[in-house]
């Protein structure tokens, strides 16, 4: 049991297909087409930080939104008998095992001119609005793809809150606002950062509800790297580049909201 | 207050569960319409079942998952008890690259990848080709993570006493772990393998970048169906998705009764 | 719990196998033997194409694969692209490797400059002789060594007659306020560049890096108008009746129009672009005899006339111009009348660095407007690590404290 021996293969793969994989990307970014070192690649990153603050905002807000939804929803779950805590939670788990791509595509159809909103809409004299392929639609369909993963880590917290904790506040005069800012907002507040993150990150990188329900002229950092590997504008070593940018963003933000945590075992998954 | 959330709780579920229902509820539709229920037809499902693309990349799908969950699971498990016997500096190392895959962006893992695969293939020679076995190989990558962290809280949980015991006793190294330490940790195996599964059925963004004209995924053939004129076997799709997705579901949880909370509450498809 | 998991799986794909029932309409191909060589040795070919433009429905027409895996006992492995630039990255990615793929004129030319494209041998290809002479020789392909023409086509703009006041004449129309919201734009370069070319009467082959950006300022007036840039995604948005004008190809606005009569297609006065789309083997093909049998099989007549009756394009080969019902024959979108092709224009392979230069302006074209200096990001890199780092400090200092 006090052999280190298992690991081997396990740190063998983990050698060519994370870091070695890391390292071309780097090596990618850093040269031209035809193998000389450049940093062009890097310096043209900064032509795009629209793009990436375009991104930042829309995943920003994306995850504000997802925390007001599931902030209440996963304390009512987290007060609720053990059993029906399990089912509740499951119902919100349940939408997740579909294939996202599915979902979005059912949004799609949802907020179209002639989707069934408008039409809705329309039964009472009112529209038609226009929802598909505007921001507002890119945020919606973040929230709703992401908003699971805001309500579990939250949940997972809330429910190691002591009920009693919270009467004893309560007993202690403290009123609805003083309960919820000076006891149940400090002991959740793991859950919150570990929400965010989770929420945030896949929020920032996806390409594919940016391109299904936001009509394709405002781009994310997501589309910008598939544009340059797969798309339109074959470039892989400006692709890279935007790859080495983003990872080195996330990786810092991760890293600072790790430092606020100090189990940081317990909120990565 | 009392009615308030759970009305809360209701709209919320509603918000969730209201795109599924909807397309559930034109993959009847006679017409091809998107929001015009002109009668109702079984007809979609005729043509889905009929569609050899999305029967091939059910197909490929499953293969893949199975395939890259069982490897998965046998290096992350080993890699998880050596690891647990490393001291704490290298551990923290280890560790520290293990999370990358789960918290980089999967755009990032994705490319990387692909950058890989074309690097071990032109420039080192493996005859390495896009399809099953890239994807596979991709899919173990991400996948071995999740079972490393589920597996290495059970091991540090585990009284190490009784595999030493069980090695005084005559027990060969191989035995002890087989009778021993395995019965121990095999909640935490088989979190990890289910969690493996879900991921590797679900993912997309990783294959996208990893796939070859000989294997694409059922994600990524829904991706180019969403592309092009689409068709309401697309909605017949997702009904069978829904249904097949809450039958697994139902019979997990009256099998697993028991245990199947902690579970469920870690089996989290990804995206 | 694996076994079961497994079981689980399995029923639903067993069911799936009962409930397939593969249908059948022999084609009748001009040499039978021909098609047998490969039979029983297991092969299969990767073909790429573009999306919606092969006859797939068993039940109205035929199912072009199905039946070439059915006469040949070749597997085809079918896959599809959306824009000439998205094949040529998926091809010089390296990632993929291909049989049969199906690229327009230009980028056939740019193919063959990078040296990426195998030779054809006609001896394979019997049914070669059927290509209208007109198609033969093209710039692009002045030998005929590389490529079989599949179809060609023009660009015009699809609309809705109810959701437009006026005649549809010019290019000025996608620019048009009044359809604020309701214009789709191609999604990729060269198709968008060359609306904006046409409008500003410049060439579309343009190596003028001034006139390039001309055309992107055009490109991006117009995208406030825009409601979403599309490739195939038209053919729904168009149908039902959620945009009211698009460019797109004439082939395809038939295949649209047949759907929704509500729609037209009009080819503006200013010019358009003319495209010929061919069938090509990239390099690396592991399967060359077995794509030119599926080539060959392509250009069969009674297959060629199902596809093009299916996709709606226009025919370069002869023998199933002759199988085509005369209101097809006839149809002035598909073969239009000679004063529009006379100002029409095809697109040329244009050198790395205008192309390069064209990819670029696409994305500032599709990117949000915002401006930001270009050294937001190395700010904001610098500003996460002094965080870092001060809490790093403030929270030894703190602990010093506590010790204390």
């Amino acid at each position: 049991m006090k052999s280190k021996a298992p690991s081997a293969p396990y740190l063998l793969w983990m050698a060519i297909f994370t870091i070695v994989p890391l390292g071309l990307v780097v090596y990618f970014a850093l040269t031209t087409a035809d193998g000389t070192f450049t940093i062009d690649n890097i310096s043209r990153v900064g032509e795009y930080s629209g793009v990436l603050m375009h991104s930042i905002w829309l995943a920003a807000i994306a995850t504000f939104i997802c925390l007001v939804i599931a902030y209440p929803l996963a304390f009512y779950i987290s007060r609720k008998p053990e059993n029906k805590q399990r089912t509740l939670l499951m119902l919100c788990i349940i939408p997740m095992w579909m294939n996202f791509l599915l979902r979005t595509y059912a949004w799609m159809t949802l907020l179209e001119k002639n989707g069934l909103i408008n039409r809705f809409f329309a039964l009472f004299g009112m529209g038609p609005f226009n929802m598909i392929n505007t921001k507002g639609a890119v945020v919606l369909g973040m929230v709703y793809n992401y908003l699971p993963f805001m309500i579990l880590p939250l949940y997972s917290i809330m429910v190691k809150i002591d009920g009693r904790v919270i009467e004893a506040a309560q007993d202690l005069g403290a009123n609805t606002y003083g309960v919820f800012s000076k006891v149940v907002l400090p002991l959740s507040m793991p859950g919150i950062r570990s929400g965010i993150t989770m929420v945030f990150v896949p929020a920032i990188s996806t390409f594919i509800i940016s391109r299904m329900l936001g009509g394709g002229g405002n781009i994310m950092i997501g589309d910008l790297i598939d544009l340059q590997f797969l798309g339109n504008a074959y470039n892989p070593n400006l692709g890279a580049a935007i790859s080495l940018v983003l990872m080195v963003l996330i990786l810092l933000c991760m890293s600072i909201t790790n430092q606020f945590d100090e189990e940081m075992e317990g909120m990565m998954i | 207050m009392k009615r308030l959330s759970k009305v809360y709780f209701w709209l919320v579920m509603a918000f969730l569960y209201m795109p599924i229902f909807v397309l559930i509820f034109f993959s009847f539709n006679e017409s091809k319409s998107r929001s015009n229920f002109t009668g109702f037809t079984f007809d979609w499902y005729r043509k889905l079942f009929s569609n050899r693309v999305i029967l091939d990349s059910l197909k490929t799908t499953l293969i893949i998952a199975a395939v890259s969950t069982i490897i998965a699971v046998i290096i992350g498990t080993a890699a998880a008890i050596g690891i647990n016997a490393m001291n704490k500096w290298l551990r923290g190392v280890v560790m520290n690259v293990t999370y990358l895959p789960v918290i980089n962006p999967e755009i990032v893992t994705g490319v990387s990848l692909m950058l890989l695969f074309v690097f071990l293939r032109d420039k080192i020679g493996i005859p390495i080709d896009f399809g099953y076995p890239t994807l596979i190989l991709a899919h173990i990558t991400f996948n071995v993570p999740y079972v490393i962290l589920n597996v290495l809280p059970k091991l540090r949980q585990m009284d190490r006493f009784v595999y030493e015991a069980a090695l005084d006793l005559g027990c060969t190294p191989f035995r002890a772990f087989w009778k021993v330490t395995l019965p121990e940790i095999m909640p935490g195996v088989m979190s990890g393998l289910l969690m493996s599964f879900t991921y590797s059925l679900d993912d997309f963004i990783i294959s996208y970048f990893n796939a070859g004209p000989t294997a694409q995924t059922l994600p990524i053939t829904i991706y180019s169906m969403t592309r092009r004129k689409v068709s309401p076997e697309i909605n017949a799709l997702s009904t069978i998705i829904f249904a097949v997705v809450i039958l697994v579901l139902v019979i997990y949880n009256i099998v697993d009764s028991s245990k199947g909370k902690k579970v469920i509450g870690k089996v989290v498809p990804r995206l | 719990m694996r076994k079961r998991l497994f079981l689980l799986a399995a029923v639903p794909l067993m069911l799936l196998q009962v409930l397939t029932v593969p249908a059948f309409a022999e084609v009748e191909v001009e040499d039978y033997d021909y098609y047998q060589r490969f039979r029983g040795q297991g092969i299969s070919i990767n073909v790429h194409n573009w999306g919606e433009y092969i006859s797939n429905d068993a039940e109205e027409s035929i199912d072009v694969n199905a039946e070439f895996e059915e006469l040949t006992g070749i597997k085809v492995n079918y896959t599809t692209f959306a824009s000439n630039e998205e094949l040529y990255a998926r091809l010089k990615s390296g990632g993929a490797s291909y049989d049969v793929i199906i690229p327009s004129d230009y980028m056939i030319a740019r193919f063959i400059r990078e040296d990426m494209l195998e030779e054809l041998n006609l001896d394979n290809i019997p049914n070669a002789k059927f290509t209208n002479p007109e198609f033969m020789g093209m710039e692009y392909d002045p030998d005929d060594k590389y490529s079989i023409p599949y179809t060609w086509g023009t660009v015009g703009i699809i609309y809705n007659t109810t959701m437009v006041d006026n005649d549809i004449t010019s290019w000025d129309s996608l620019w048009d306020a009044r359809y604020l919201g309701d214009i789709l734009m191609f999604s990729n370069p060269r198709d968008a560049f060359g609306i904006a070319q046409k409008r500003l009467g410049y060439s579309l082959n343009t190596h003028d890096l001034e006139e390039l950006r001309d055309a992107a300022d055009e490109l991006k007036a117009q995208k406030s108008l825009v409601q979403a840039y599309v490739m195939d995604e038209i053919f729904d948005k168009m149908e039902g009746g959620e945009a009211a004008l698009a460019p797109y190809y004439a082939g395809d606005a038939i295949t649209m129009m047949d759907e929704n009569p509500d729609l037209a297609f009009v080819v503006p006065q200013e010019g358009t672009n003319k495209f010929v789309d061919s069938i090509c083997i990239p390099k690396g093909s592991k399967q060359k005899e077995a794509a030119e049998m599926y080539i060959n099989f392509l250009c069969e007549p009674e297959v060629a006339a199902a596809n093009i009756e299916y996709i709606g394009y226009s025919t370069p080969n002869l023998a199933a111009y002759e199988l085509l019902d005369e209101e097809t024959q006839n149809n002035p979108v598909i073969y239009p009348p000679a004063e529009i092709m006379a100002k029409a224009e095809f697109f040329y392979d244009l050198p790395p660095e205008v192309s390069a230069e064209m990819d670029a302006l696409w994305v500032e074209v599709i990117s949000a407007e915002v401006g930001y200096s270009k050294w937001t990001i190395p700010i904001l890199i610098l500003g996460c690590i002094v965080l870092s780092i001060g809490i790093n400090v403030v929270r030894s200092v703190k602990k010093k404290r506590d010790i204390y």
